[in-house]
C-alpha cells in the first residue's frame, strides 16, 4: 500500500503525517493526531458523528480520505470556542437546552449546526431539522437539539 | 431553594460539548493491539475447518485464536443450563455473524485485512429465523440434544375459554412486536490491560460491577485484581448489559500478548453481533360487554430468543405477561408464554424490555373493543381504568405485581385537553369526506409500566448480585463532597441528578459536589443503570445516605457552636441555630473539624462525615401516562406524517424537569421509530438484510415531530423521593399511540390491525385494495 505525506492545518496548527492511501480523515484525526472528540458511529456515512469543518464547510470525515484533505484547513470540535465561558453559542445552546444525553453524537451535531448557522444565522426549526438530517442521535429525539440550535441563533454575538 | 424539581443544566455537558469526553475507543494506552472477530458466514452450520494460515503470515498480525484455544475456560456466564453460549462457536454456528475466531493485530486496519483472509468451511444446516416456524414440528433444531427449539414454556392454569364465551362479544388479535436493534451510536468497545499488577478493563457497559463479578469468576481471578471502568458511555438502552464475548476474550488476549488490547465494533459488526430486542408474537383474545367493559383477557406470548437464551431474554415474556392488563381493571386475565431459539442474534433487553410489548397489545385491544362497540376509545379507556382509590392494586393474575399508585383517568383527561380532541375529531371527519385531503387518524395510549428494579430477589433472577443500589458520601476536609454511586450512566445525567439530590439534603452547593461512578475500584459495589432504576434506587440511596451524614454534621456544628444538636438546621453551605440569627458555622469548618478528634463531640471519631448505604426497594415502581398521536396518511402513497404528538407522563416526583423531558423525548422517539421505521429482518438464508444504518432505519430529525408535553403526578409511596423512574416510559407508551392513529386513519378500509413497522408500502397495499 502506498504511503503519502499529508499536511493539514487542524484547529490552527500545522500538522504533518505519513499515512496509508486508504486512511480516512476521521482516523487521521483520531488515531494519528489523537483528536478523539470526533467520533465514529457507522460505516455507511449515515450517522454524522464524524462531522468536521473542512475549509469551513461541514463534511463527514469518514467520507474523506486523509490524502484528499492534504493542504486543507480543518476544524474539529476541539477547535470550537466562543464567548460563553469559552464555549461557542452552539456549544452553550446544547448545554442550556439539554441537546445532548450520552454526548456521543454531540461533536458531530455541533459541527453541523455551526456550519448551518454560518450559512443561515436565523434558521427555522424546520430548516434546522432539514440541515441536521445527516446526523443521527439515538438519545434525544431531536426536539431539544432543535431548541439548542435556536438558542445559539438567538444568543449569537455575531 | 430546593434543587429537587429545578431545571438545572448538566454538569456533564462542558466536557461532552468540547470533545473532552472520554469514550472507550478514545483511549489508547501505549502499545495497544487491536482485536477483531471472524464472524460466521452462515446462519446455521457445522464447522469443518477454519484456515488461518494466510492471516498468521501477514505482517502486523499478532495472533489468531479459535474455540479450542479457550477450552479451559467456561462458556459465557449465565446462559440457560445446556444451552450455554460459547465464547467462540465450537463445531456448530447458530447465527450469521456469530464469532468463530479472533484476530489480533497492530491496528484495526491490519486486523480487518486479516479477518478477510480467514476461510471458515462448514456444512450447511437448514435455517430458521422466524419464531413461529421454529416451533413447527419439522423445524430445524438449534440444539439437537433438546429435541425442540422451545427452551421454556409456562402454560396457563385456566385458558379463560368459558369467560370469553360468556362475554357479550369476543375479539381475537394476532400481532407481532418486531425485532429491533437498540443501536446506541457508540457500538461495543473494550480496552483490556492485564498487567502483572492486575487486570484493568474499560468497557462501554451499563453495569461495570456486574461485569466485574462475572468476569473475575470466569477468569478465575480475585475480584480485588479485576478492575472495571465504564468511562463515558455512548448510549446503551439495555444492549450493554449483555455478556458479549469480547468482554471475556480481550483480557485473555491482553495477557497472552503482554500488552493492552482493544476491540471496537464497526456499525456493521454491531448489527451482526450485539443483542437485539423485542421479537415477540402475541395471540390475544378479549371478552367485553356491549357497554365496552372488558371482562376477560387472554395473552399467549411466543418469544424469539435468538440463537442462545440470554438471561434477560428469558425474562422478557415474564415482564410482558405480568403487565398484560396494563392500567385496566380486568377481572379475568390468563397468560402463558414460551421462549424459542432461532438462527438469529440473541435477544435481550431493549429500552422497556417486555413492557412495551405488553402495553402495545393491551392498547391495541382496547381500540379494537372501541371499534367493535362503536364507543369512543377515550370512553372505553375511562370505563375500564383501575380507579385512583384502588391502590395498592394487586393484579389478579400475578402476585408479584402490586401497582402502587396512579391516576390514569387524569392523565388521559390532560392528554385529551392538550390534543384538543373534539376539534381534531371534527377535522378527521372533514378530511375523511374530502378525497383531496389526506386521511387523518387519532390514537391514544394509556400505558403503565414497571420501573425501579426492584425489590429483593428481582434482579437476582437476572443473575445480578442484588437489587439494591449503593451510595456513599464522603465530606472532604474543605466541605466539598464526593458522592459515589453504584449506578453507572450512559446519557441519563446521573452526575447532575445525584448532585441535586445530595445538595438539597446536605446544604452543600451543587458545584461543590462531585459524583463518582462507573469504576469498581472507586465505588463500593454496584448493580447498574437499567430498568428505570437510576433515581428510585441510587437516587434514593443518595438522599438517604446524605441524611445520615448531615445528622452527624449537625452534631459537630452543635459542638462547635455550643448549641443543642436539635436546634441546628441546615443552611446555605452552613449550619444555623434555629431562631438565633447570626449563630452559624460554615460547612467548611464543620468538615475540617470532622477530621480533628480534638474538635469533635465525644461520640464521634475522625472521618465521621462519611457514610454508605445499600438501598433496598420494597416494591417495583409503576410509572404511567397517556400519549396521543395524530397522523395524516397520504391516500396515494401511503406515507404517514405525524401531525401532533402529545405526551403526558406520571413518573412521580421529578428531580430535574429538563432531564426528565429529555428521557421522555428519547424514549418516545425510539417508540415512534419502532412503530414506523425500524425492523431487523433476515432473508431465507438467515442473512441480516438490515445490518447497517443504510438499511436499519434509525430516524433522523426530519422524521420525528415536536412533542406537546404535559405532566401528571402521583407520588410513589414506596421511596423517600416519591419517584417512579422515567427512562423507559417513552418507548413503552409511544408505539401503540402511533399504530392506533394509523389504524384509525384507515378505518374506512375495514382493516383492524397492521403489524409494525407501518411502512408506506404496507399502508399503500391497504389503500390499493380499498380502492379496487
Ligand atoms: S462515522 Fe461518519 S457518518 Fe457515521
Ligand atoms: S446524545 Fe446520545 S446519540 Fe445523541
Amino acid at each position: 500500500m502506498s504511503r503519502h505525506e499529508v499536511q493539514v492545518t487542524v484547529n490552527g496548527r500545522n500538522r504533518t503525517a505519513e499515512v496509508d492511501a486508504r486512511l480516512l480523515l476521521v482516523f487521521l484525526l483520531r488515531e494519528e493526531l489523537r483528536l478523539t472528540g470526533t467520533h465514529v458511529g457507522c460505516d455507511t456515512s449515515n450517522c454524522g458523528a464524524c462531522t468536521v469543518l473542512l475549509d469551513g464547510e461541514a463534511v463527514k470525515s469518514c467520507t474523506v480520505l486523509a490524502v484528499q484533505a492534504d493542504e486543507c484547513d480543518i476544524t474539529t470540535i476541539e477547535g470550537v470556542q466562543g464567548p460563553f465561558g469559552g464555549l461557542s453559542a452552539v456549544q452553550e445552546g446544547f448545554r442550556q437546552e439539554h441537546g445532548l444525553q450520552c454526548g456521543y453524537c454531540t461533536p458531530g451535531m455541533i459541527m453541523a449546526a455551526t456550519d448551518l448557522l454560518r450559512r443561515e444565522p436565523d434558521p427555522t426549526p424546520q430548516q434546522i431539522r432539514q440541515n441536521l438530517k445527516g446526523n443521527l442521535c439515538r438519545c434525544t429525539g431531536y426536539e431539544m437539539i432543535v431548541r439548542s440550535v435556536r438558542w445559539a441563533a438567538e444568543n449569537s454575538t455575531q | 431553594m430546593s434543587l429537587v424539581g429545578a431545571r438545572v443544566v448538566r454538569k456533564e455537558d462542558p466536557s461532552l460539548v468540547t470533545g473532552r469526553g472520554c469514550f472507550v475507543d478514545d483511549m489508547h494506552p501505549d502499545g495497544t493491539a487491536f482485536m477483531m472477530f471472524v464472524g460466521s458466514p452462515t446462519a446455521h452450520g457445522t464447522i469443518t475447518a477454519i484456515d488461518i494460515s494466510e492471516a498468521l503470515a501477514m505482517p502486523g498480525v499478532l495472533g489468531v485464536w479459535t474455540a479450542h484455544d479457550f477450552l479451559e475456560y467456561p462458556d459465557l456466564p449465565q446462559g440457560a443450563e445446556n444451552f450455554e453460549r460459547p465464547l467462540l462457536a465450537r463445531d456448530k454456528v447458530r447465527w450469521l455473524g456469530e464469532p468463530v475466531a479472533i484476530v489480533a493485530a497492530e491496528d484495526r486496519f491490519i486486523a480487518a485485512d486479516a479477518v478477510a483472509t480467514i476461510v471458515v468451511e462448514f456444512d450447511s444446516l437448514s435455517v430458521v429465523t422466524d419464531v413461529l416456524e421454529a416451533v413447527a414440528p419439522d423445524a430445524p433444531l438449534l440444539f439437537e440434544h433438546h429435541g425442540s427449539n422451545v427452551i421454556t414454556a409456562v402454560p396457563t392454569n385456566d385458558d379463560l375459554e368459558r369467560e370469553l364465551e360468556k362475554a357479550d362479544h369476543r375479539a381475537h388479535l394476532d400481532l407481532r412486536n418486531q425485532r429491533c436493534a437498540a443501536s446506541p451510536i457508540e457500538a461495543m468497545a473494550v480496552v483490556a490491560d492485564w498487567a502483572p499488577s492486575g487486570l484493568t478493563m474499560w468497557a462501554t457497559v451499563q453495569a461495570p460491577h456486574h461485569l466485574r463479578n462475572q468476569l473475575a469468576t470466569w477468569l478465575d481471578i480475585s475480584q480485588a485484581e479485576c478492575r472495571m471502568v465504564a468511562p463515558d458511555v455512548g448510549g446503551g438502552f439495555g444492549s450493554k448489559i449483555v455478556w458479549y464475548p469480547e468482554l471475556f476474550a480481550a483480557p485473555l488476549i491482553s495477557k497472552w500478548l503482554g500488552r493492552p488490547v482493544k476491540a471496537a465494533q464497526t456499525r456493521s459488526e454491531a448489527m451482526l453481533q450485539m443483542a437485539h430486542g423485542r421479537d415477540q408474537v402475541h395471540s390475544l383474545d378479549v371478552g367485553f360487554r356491549n357497554d365496552g367493559t372488558i371482562t376477560a383477557l387472554r395473552m399467549v406470548v411466543t418469544q424469539n430468543l435468538g440463537a442462545y437464551p440470554d438471561p434477560t431474554g428469558l425474562g422478557l415474556p415474564v415482564l410482558t405477561t405480568w403487565m398484560a392488563a396494563g392500567c385496566y381493571r380486568i377481572p379475568k386475565v390468563s397468560v402463558s408464554y414460551r421462549t424459542v431459539v432461532t438462527n438469529t442474534n440473541p435477544v435481550a433487553a431493549y429500552r422497556g424490555a417486555g413492557r412495551p410489548e405488553a402495553a402495545y397489545s393491551v392498547e391495541r385491544l382496547v381500540d379494537l373493543v372501541a371499534r367493535r362497540t362503536g364507543i369512543d376509545p377515550v370512553e372505553v379507556r375511562q370505563k375500564n381504568f383501575i380507579p385512583p382509590g384502588a391502590f395498592p392494586y394487586e393484579v389478579p393474575h400475578q402476585e408479584a405485581v402490586v401497582y402502587d399508585s396512579g391516576d390514569f383517568g387524569k392523565a388521559l383527561e390532560l392528554c385529551v385537553d392538550l390534543l384538543d380532541y373534539e376539534s381534531i375529531k371534527q377535522r378527521r371527519d372533514r378530511q375523511r369526506a374530502d378525497p383531496a385531503a389526506p386521511l387523518l387518524g387519532i390514537g391514544f395510549s394509556s400505558w403503565l409500566e414497571i420501573g425501579g428494579f426492584g425489590p429483593n430477589g428481582s434482579l437476582e433472577g437476572f443473575g445480578h448480585l442484588g437489587s439494591w443500589e449503593s451510595a456513599q458520601v464522603r465530606i472532604q476536609p474543605d466541605g466539598s463532597a464526593l458522592v459515589f454511586v453504584g449506578a453507572s450512566p450512559h446519557g441519563q445525567g446521573h452526575e447532575t441528578t445525584y448532585s441535586q439530590i445530595a445538595s438539597d439534603v446536605l446544604g452543600i452547593p451543587m458545584d461543590n459536589i462531585r459524583v463518582v461512578h462507573g469504576d469498581t475500584e472507586a465505588v463500593l459495589q454496584g448493580v447498574g443503570t437499567m430498568g428505570s432504576r437510576g433515581v428510585t434506587t441510587a437516587g434514593v440511596a443518595v438522599h438517604n445516605v446524605s441524611n445520615l451524614v448531615v445528622e452527624r454534621a449537625k452534631k459537630i456544628a452543635a459542638h462547635l457552636l455550643e448549641a443543642n444538636p436539635l436546634d441546628i438546621e441546615v443552611g446555605d453551605n452552613a449550619f444555623n441555630v434555629r431562631g438565633t440569627p447570626g449563630r452559624s458555622v460554615a460547612w467548611t469548618d464543620v468538615a475540617w473539624a470532622s477530621y480533628q478528634p480534638l474538635a469533635l463531640p465525644e461520640e464521634l471519631t475522625a472521618g465521621a462525615l462519611e457514610e454508605r448505604l445499600y438501598q433496598e426497594a420494597p416494591n417495583f415502581t409503576y410509572p404511567s401516562g397517556c400519549y396521543a398521536c395524530v397522523v395524516e396518511v397520504d391516500r396515494q402513497t401511503g406515507e404517514i406524517n405525524i401531525v401532533k404528538y402529545v405526551v403526558v407522563d406520571d413518573c412521580g416526583t421529578v428531580i430535574n424537569p429538563l432531564l426528565a423531558e429529555g428521557q421522555v423525548h428519547g424514549g418516545v422517539a425510539q417508540g415512534i421509530a419502532q412503530a414506523l421505521f425500524e425492523e431487523v429482518s433476515f432473508d431465507e438464508s438467515g442473512s441480516n438484510v438490515t445490518s447497517s444504518f443504510l438499511s436499519y432505519l434509525v430516524p433522523s430529525a426530519t422524521e420525528l415531530p415536536d412533542f406537546v408535553a404535559g405532566r401528571a403526578s402521583t407520588v410513589c409511596p414506596n421511596n423517600a423521593l416519591g419517584a417512579k423512574g422515567i427512562g423507559e416510559s417513552g418507548s413503552v407508551g409511544a408505539p401503540p399511540a402511533v399504530v392506533n392513529a394509523v389504524v384509525d386513519a384507515l378505518a374506512g378500509s375495514g382493516v383492524d390491525h397492521l403489524d409494525m413497522p407501518l411502512t408506506p408500502e404496507s399502508i399503500w397495499q391497504v389503500l390499493r385494495k380499498d380502492s379496487k
